[in-house]
């Protein structure tokens, strides 16, 4: 027997992982990748949550948002790709053209 | 419980036991039959036929130095060939090689574990079989290898879709994801091969690019890439891709007979021991056959080239395989 | 027994997540994230959603994290040397950061009270995720086919080089570049 605040804290825990790396990480895949933790993290919430109402609505959100995450990396990857090949650098911080 | 844990630990012990056997001696039979499809006789040397051969070949490879090739990323060098065999033989834990026996008061199924979504579980670990191939060739710092795995990758995440759309026709009709369950079925009805041979086709086809064999062996195609992907790997870690490459072959294989070919189906006749023996040698024979299949099409096909390769798989084996899953599930709402 | 296999894992989960932020190399983030990912889906089976488990790996695991290693090969992707130019992030980020981690962890564990979950009592298999979602959320489920083609054809148009004469010899490395994305929005 698990307690479902336990599932909930280690949700969490990534969640909070997963925005640390947003904010402190440079690299625009590394930025990425944190995205796709926090959406792991909010899976699980899914999950823990439909399993102690006893529905099946939190799979299928889950479901969803995993075909999201799909479509995402997708268009986000081809997007990667083309920001590196017109500036030729991974680092977030130097993509500031507006500003200067 | 502990009686449980020990059953499971002897049953992997034995698994792992003949696995071992079978894919040396597949090796041996392959370099024999190719041998004879070239007009030579392969291995003959080391004991009786050449019997001792894979012997000889595993002192080889365990005395063999170990290189790791400068500016290589030690870890990821290390952890690839691992992640290749640790998955191949992960997959081989839910393949039931006949019906459950009871042997010494003790009833137990032939294979490890039985799960209700087996056939997921093959597709998750094989889908995960891409890491082995992908990290090897970038972690090696050589182009070839990068260039070999490069292609491995995409070629397997292609082909994997085709495979798996193509259990999606017999599952429909199984209407259960447990591989022993679709077993069970194709013994009230008939084989899955004769409503699914367009399934049987895409899946076969897809099951040759997922293990790198010819004719879609282009992540090692000795011609052109040295050795593909893991062409900087020597000795014990060559042997490991080797190894997880030919237990991929066991598995595919395995995954056809019982999906298409009603596993251990078959007539059973004559004493009580010999009906009890019998299913597990029909399963043998039906997977022997597919791996005979493999080594006579590695001595007959030539090698695709890497576009021909893309084009074939996106748009030729996806619209089929999709097609035979809707055909499939009109007829089996129709009913 | 339970609890052991939850603990194991929690800890193999959050130890990923940790080594993600840790890494200076992104393939090693990715290949991190991944390990999260394993530990979730054993996470999802404790929880009797054998389903979602196996899909995150096939889905998660075995497709979306492949393209991410990709594309870092291909973009031939190392550590970011320059230094951080950002300053709000730097000395804003933790203490928000705090507060929100703070915020989650006494939200979820002071309002909901400790009652157990057993072990993948309601099991939610294929079945029941397939008629839930051929039923009540049929409409969704169509609605993602429209936007995998959008992700298609974004990915497509937006990865591919722009057009121009091409030499005759020497396209392989592009097409090589170019297809992981486009197989990735194909899925």
């Amino acid at each position: 027997m698990v307690p479902l605040a336990y599932y909930l804290a280690l949700s969490a825990a990534l969640f909070c992982l997963g925005v640390a790396g947003f904010l402190f990480k440079q690299d625009i895949i590394t930025v990425f990748i944190s995205i796709e933790l926090m959406l792991n993290a909010v899976n699980l919430a899914f999950v823990a949550f439909g399993h102690a109402l006893r529905q099946t609505d939190g799979n299928l959100f889950v479901f969803f948002v995993m075909v999201v995450a799909a479509a995402e990396a997708a268009v986000g990857l081809a997007i990667i790709i083309a920001v590196v090949r017109n500036r030729g650098t991974l680092d977030v911080d130097s993509m500031q053209q507006l500003k200067d | 419980m502990v009686a449980y844990l020990l059953i499971t630990l002897v049953k992997c012990l034995v698994v792992l036991l003949i696995l071992l056997t079978a894919v040396a001696y597949i090796q041996l039979a392959e370099r024999k039959i190719v041998g004879r499809m070239q007009s030579r006789v392969g291995p003959t040397r080391v004991g009786p036929f050449g019997l001792l051969q894979p012997a000889a070949d595993a002192i080889k490879f365990i005395l063999k130095e170990d290189v790791t090739p400068d500016g290589a990323h030690k870890f990821l060098y290390v952890l690839a060939p691992m992640l290749a065999v640790v998955l191949a033989l992960l997959s081989i834990t839910v393949i039931p090689v006949g019906p459950i026996v009871h042997l010494f008061g003790i009833t137990t199924a032939l294979q490890i574990t039985d799960i209700n979504v087996g056939l997921l579980f093959i597709l998750g670990v094989t889908s995960l079989g891409v890491y082995g191939v992908v990290l090897a060739g970038w972690s090696s710092n050589s182009k070839y290898s990068l260039l070999g795995s490069l292609r491995g990758g995409s070629q397997m995440i292609s082909y994997e879709l085709a495979l798996g759309l193509a259990l999606v026709g017999p599952v429909m009709l199984a209407g259960t994801l447990s591989l022993r369950g679709i077993v069970e079925a194709q013994a009230h009805l008939h084989w899955f091969i004769v409503p699914q041979i367009v399934a049987f086709a895409v899946y076969l086809t897809a099951a040759f690019a997922e293990t790198n064999r010819v004719p879609f062996d282009l992540p090692d195609a000795e011609g052109e890439l040295g050795a593909g992907y893991h062409t900087e790997y020597s000795a014990m870690k060559f042997a490991m891709f080797f190894l997880a490459e030919y237990v991929n072959m066991i598995t595919v294989s395995c995954v056809a007979t019982l999906v298409f070919f009603g596993g251990w189906m078959g007539p059973l006749f004559g004493p009580a021991l010999l009906r009890a023996l019998l299913p597990v040698l029909y399963f043998v024979a039906k997977v022997c056959c597919f791996l005979f299949l493999y080594i006579w099409v590695r001595g007959t096909l030539p090698r695709f080239r890497y576009d021909q390769l893309m084009g074939f798989g996106w748009k030729v084996m996806i619209p089929l395989a999709l097609a035979n899953v809707m055909v499939t599930g009109l007829v089996v709402a129709l009913h | 027994m339970q609890l052991a296999l939850f603990l194991v894992f929690a800890l193999v989960a959050v130890a990923g997540g940790v080594n993600l932020l840790l890494q200076r190399h992104p393939i090693y983030s990715a290949l991190s994230l991944v390990t999260v990912m394993g530990a979730l889906a054993v996470e999802y089976l404790l929880l009797g959603a054998e389903f979602i488990a196996f899909i995150q790996i096939i889905v998660y695991a075995g497709a979306i994290m492949v393209l991410f290693v990709f594309v870092i090969m291909v973009l031939n992707a190392g550590e970011v040397a320059a230094p951080p130019k950002s300053r709000v992030a730097a000395f804003l980020g933790l203490p928000l950061l705090t507060a929100l981690a703070l915020l989650l962890l006494t939200q979820f564990t002071g309002s909901i009270g400790g009652a157990g979950l057993a072990l993948g009592d309601p099991r939610v298999g294929p079945a029941e995720v397939g008629d839930a979602l051929f039923h009540r959320y049929l409409l969704p489920f169509e609605v993602t086919s429209v936007l995998f083609l959008v992700g298609i054809l974004g990915a497509v148009v937006l990865a591919a080089r722009p057009h121009r004469p091409r030499p005759a010899a020497g396209q392989a490395p592009e097409a090589l570049a170019e297809n992981p994305a486009a197989a990735a929005a194909r899925r």
